[in-house]
């Protein structure tokens, strides 16, 4: 029987209906308790657990308790092995408050008894109880916080629970989270894994209307195929082959001794192991005839290669779930070096799968020089397979 | 509550003949169940030394006179070893055949309505008396012109009321398919501008996500780079990305109007004046034409060039019960490359021209399918240029009457351009159904088909409108067939919301049960097209 792992962030989402930008941190819980914010994470994870229950009946659902995945998963008609405990624990904002002497909030003591740590902690519990597949109901931070303790070790998919939703790792909907998982847990050919990025922004600074968003790592996480393209399209060429088709393209195109800097992602990754070389998957690279020119390279170091090339590209592909191809985990590639390289030698390239994930929205540029940003909107060439482009909006 | 797997049978059967109780009292939903034969492959049957027919030898004079059959073999051809063909007596081989033929749903007999964009319309058996019968099944490819007048008449006539009906110049009905014709087209405008010195500076083919793929992967058999333009959010080409896409570079387009999503493109005009402008060619994918047929010609919008699948459109059948015939048409300009023979017409004879020193070369073999040639002359002296356009005014009254009635089923919508009618077909989502109920449409798919009606056509690859399917009720159906089809779709919904899990675990009433293991469909590593393929990969193995 297979082992479905359950963590249920409650914290997760709190802030947004109150208008927070996110959840992170003991003031923004108290404030988000003060506007009388709900629990979203619980209720969404219900969703999910729902659906999966209706499509799959035999599955062995490890969790940890209570708010954490143990009421959900029981909610849901399942009944689930728990492990960990939190006997005896208090209400980490009631602790908050009592450990400054401020007065309890209403509602406080039975609201979040968990923090960042139990998430992680959850996360490698049920990775050592051999789970096939972590359900979580969160945001970013708490896909960061998973990622931080299992990485790719175990397949996850995300409910999207959270407020801030950068990282590639949720399916769309709650009920799409179910049916994923279910399909994934029964051996479903149309399930398949990829490596998606996880990503968080800086809530403070996102409060202060400035996005800072870092790349944290990738989890492995299964696809319904039948989102975007028919399980039965014989011949239709999987992620792999797209990949390595995008990779020979872009190779094909390479001028001698032209400077080609790669963004991080799976898709540039791609580019750089058809070359042999190894590629920073959280990092910049730059590689010149086909030859490595510098690994995890920082902004002035960019700037530097690039200036003293006789010509350079710069290669990046879609990161995160929202669209961004700058601006998002890639900050290392600035204004600076995308003028002196030319803003015109930007070459993206995506899956057209990835592309039509994003439903229409725009590619997205936010390199915080707005004029740039301006300069780079319109169409871009994106390449998509061999010898295939794809006109593609770009928005600032 | 869990059911045991006897219960859950009993249960679906339950409701599978609880639909001939909906017929009766007045409904229009049918009972129907598949034949299901337990059949071997025909290689698995058979008794040694068993045989079909028993040929009489040569009697000892003929022998005597002119030899053994067996001499008359060419050295090098003869056979070392005798083939591993099935040894069965004929009753056999035709029992076995028609129990295969009874699993299918095949032409004829079920409603095709569900094939969008196959544009499956009634092909009439009268045209197979035509191409049956002595005057056409006789003839010998390598006869000459002059004894082939006839069917060059024919080919010659057909291509004229095709100039016709697209205002082009010139045709060729050589190709063996719609795809075929299309891939002409690259290859034609390859000559065009190889012709003028231009094919080392245009190397870029532009198309649109929503034509056939044949569109984008032709043009790179052609060796061409190509372009995809996404939709607006009106479903049309995005006319701004569009003239991004348009350059120095740029051979041309090759796009369908209406697309696949049935909509129209008003401004099919604009898109053509800027590739003109910027020196490319135009070329329309006319797979769709069957709303337009006599109301909008390509050559009007300002196309170079443009094709008609003869197949579909022109009554020839569809696919494998064809074979296929692509006609294609294209202006003075790109007439000189045109593959060879055209057939031409001097007075009263008619002519195979090959001296064309800047064709393109034969595309296929002879004359082509020229079968489907001449189904389609007959459906157009049939029908006459009135009747060509109550093809096209039927078939949009039908799809409309019939997005009336999808479009009132809960968990159906209908992406793009709200408010604007389709013409010959639609296509749908049904991400609603998908998100409320788990169904999907390869679930509901697999559930239509237990009603006695094809399965329905969700999308080309890729799926840009998620959860997709495609009907094109073109004007041979009814309004019964339509009811008939709208409510199987209503029934399934309803199904879908009240018993998801039947939906998904259907069909219930078919032959075979659900493909479960689809990956192997993607995985060359486990396909077998051949007996001897079959045998060495998995029988021998077990």
């Amino acid at each position: 029987m297979k082992k479905l792992g359950l963590i249920v962030n409650p914290v997760a989402g709190v802030g947004g209906r109150v208008g927070l930008k996110g959840s992170d941190g003991f003031d923004v819980l108290r404030a988000a308790l003060e506007r009388g914010a709900t629990r979203e994470a619980p209720r969404r994870a219900r969703l999910a657990l729902e659906r999966l229950a209706r499509r799959c009946d035999d599955v062995d659902v490890v969790t940890w308790p209570g708010e954490m995945g143990e009421d959900e998963a029981r909610a849901a008609g399942l009944e689930p092995r728990v492990l960990g405990s939190l006997d005896g624990r208090r209400s980490y904002v009631l602790c908050e408050l009592e450990r400054s002497g401020e007065r309890p909030v209403i509602g406080c003591d039975d609201f979040v008894l968990t923090t960042p740590a139990d998430t992680e902690r959850a996360a490698r519990d049920l990775a050592a109880a051999g789970v096939d597949l972590i359900l979580f109901a969160g945001g970013d931070g708490t896909a960061r916080n998973i990622c931080h303790a299992v990485g790719d070790r175990v397949p996850v998919i995300g409910v999207p629970a959270g407020v801030k939703i950068h990282s590639a790792v949720y399916a769309t909907t709650p009920a799409a989270a179910g049916d994923v998982a279910a399909l994934y847990l029964q051996g479903h050919a149309g399930a398949r894994l990829r490596e998606s990025e996880v990503m968080d922004i800086d809530e403070e600074a996102f409060r202060e209307n400035r996005v800072s968003a870092h790349l944290y790592g990738y989890m492995t996480v299964p696809y319904a195929r039948g989102l975007t393209q028919s399980a039965k399209a014989g011949g239709v060429a999987g992620e792999e082959r797209a990949l390595n088709d995008i990779a020979t393209e872009v190779i094909a195109g390479m001028q001698p001794g032209a400077l080609y800097v790669l963004g991080p992602g799976t898709t540039t990754r791609a580019v750089m192991e058809r070359l042999g070389l190894a590629k920073t998957l959280l990092g910049v690279d730059a590689v010149r005839d086909g030859e490595l020119a510098g690994a995890d390279l920082t902004e002035s170091e960019l700037l530097a290669l690039v200036e003293a090339a006789p010509a350079a590209y710069i290669v990046v592909t879609v990161i995160g779930g929202q669209g961004h191809v700058l601006g998002r985990g890639n900050q290392q590639i600035s204004p600076a070096v995308i003028r002196a390289a030319g803003p015109d030698h930007l070459i993206v390239i995506a899956t057209q799968t990835k592309l039509l994930s994003l439903e229409g929205r725009p590619l997205l540029v936010d390199t915080g020089d707005p004029s740039l940003d301006e300069q780079l909107s319109g169409y871009a060439r994106v390449i998509t397979a061999l010898g295939e482009r794809t006109m593609y909006r770009v928005g600032a | 509550m869990t059911l045991s797997p006897d219960q859950l049978k009993s249960a679906a059967a339950e409701k599978v003949a609880g639909l001939a109780k909906l017929r009766r009292d007045g409904g229009v939903l049918r009972d129907y169940r598949a034949p299901r034969w337990d059949e071997p492959f025909i290689m698995e049957q058979g008794t040694p030394g068993e045989r079909g027919i028993l040929v009489p030898l040569a009697e000892d004079g003929v022998t005597a006179e002119v030899g053994a059959a067996a001499d008359y073999i060419p050295e090098g051809m003869a056979r070392a070893a005798a083939p591993e063909l099935p040894e069965m007596a004929q009753y056999q081989v035709m029992r076995h055949y028609l129990r295969y033929a009874q699993m299918t749903l095949g032409m004829d007999l079920g409603s095709d309505i569900s094939e969008g964009t196959c544009t499956m319309k009634y092909s009439p058996k009268m045209h197979e008396e035509l191409i049956r019968g002595h005057k056409a099944a006789d003839l010998h490819p390598w006869q000459d012109e002059d004894t082939l007048q006839g069917l060059l008449e024919i080919v010659y006539a057909t291509g004229q009321y095709l100039k016709a009906i697209s205002g082009m110049d010139a045709f060729t009905l050589q190709p063996g398919g719609g795809s075929h014709a299309v891939y002409t087209n690259a290859a034609v405008m390859r000559r065009y501008f190889e012709a003028r010195g231009e094919l080392d500076q245009r190397t870029e083919m532009i198309t649109t996500i929503f034509s056939h793929p044949c569109d984008a992967a032709t043009p790179m058999v052609a060796g061409f780079k190509v372009i995809t333009v996404m939709p607006d959010e009106n479903g049309y080409p995005d006319l701004e990305a569009f003239r991004a896409a348009v350059s120095e570079k740029t051979v041309g387009c090759m796009i369908t109007n209406p697309e696949d999503t049935g909509i129209y493109n008003p401004q099919i005009d604009k898109y053509v004046e800027i590739l003109h402008d910027a020196g490319a060619l135009a070329f329309t994918d006319q797979a769709n034409a069957n709303g337009i047929l006599g109301y909008a010609r390509a050559r009007d919008a300002g196309f170079d060039a443009c094709h008609f699948n003869l197949h579909k459109t022109f009554s020839s059948p569809h696919g494998c019960e064809g074979p296929a015939t692509g006609a294609y048409m294209c202006t003075e300009k790109l007439a000189p490359y045109l593959p060879v023979p055209v057939v031409t017409k001097d007075g009263d004879r008619y002519h195979l021209d090959y001296d064309r020193p800047d064709s393109i070369g034969r595309v296929r073999g002879f004359l082509g399918n020229w079968m489907g040639v001449i189904r389609a002359y007959a459906w157009i002296r049939n029908l006459g240029p009135e009747g060509l356009k109550e093809v096209a005014e039927i078939s949009v009254l039908n799809n409309n009457y019939l997005d009336n009635l999808l479009m009132a089923v809960k968990g159906v919508s209908r992406p793009y351009a709200e408010g604007h009618r389709r013409l010959d077909q639609v296509r749908y989502s049904l991400e609603q159904l998908k998100e409320d109920t788990g169904v999907g449409t390869e679930a509901l798919r697999d559930r239509m088909v237990d009603f006695g009606i094809q399965s329905y056509w969700m999308s080309h690859h890729p799926w840009v409108v998620p959860e997709p399917f495609t009907p094109e009720p073109c004007e041979t159906y009814s309004k019964a067939d339509l009811d008939e089809w709208a409510a199987v779709i209503k029934k399934c919904s309803e199904e879908a919301y009240t018993d998801p899990q039947f939906v998904l675990d259907s069909p219930h009433a078919q032959p075979i049960d659900q493909m479960r293991r689809t990956e192997a469909m993607e995985d060359p590593d486990q396909w077998a097209f051949t007996w001897r393929k079959y045998k060495r990969r998995f029988k021998d193995k077990a």
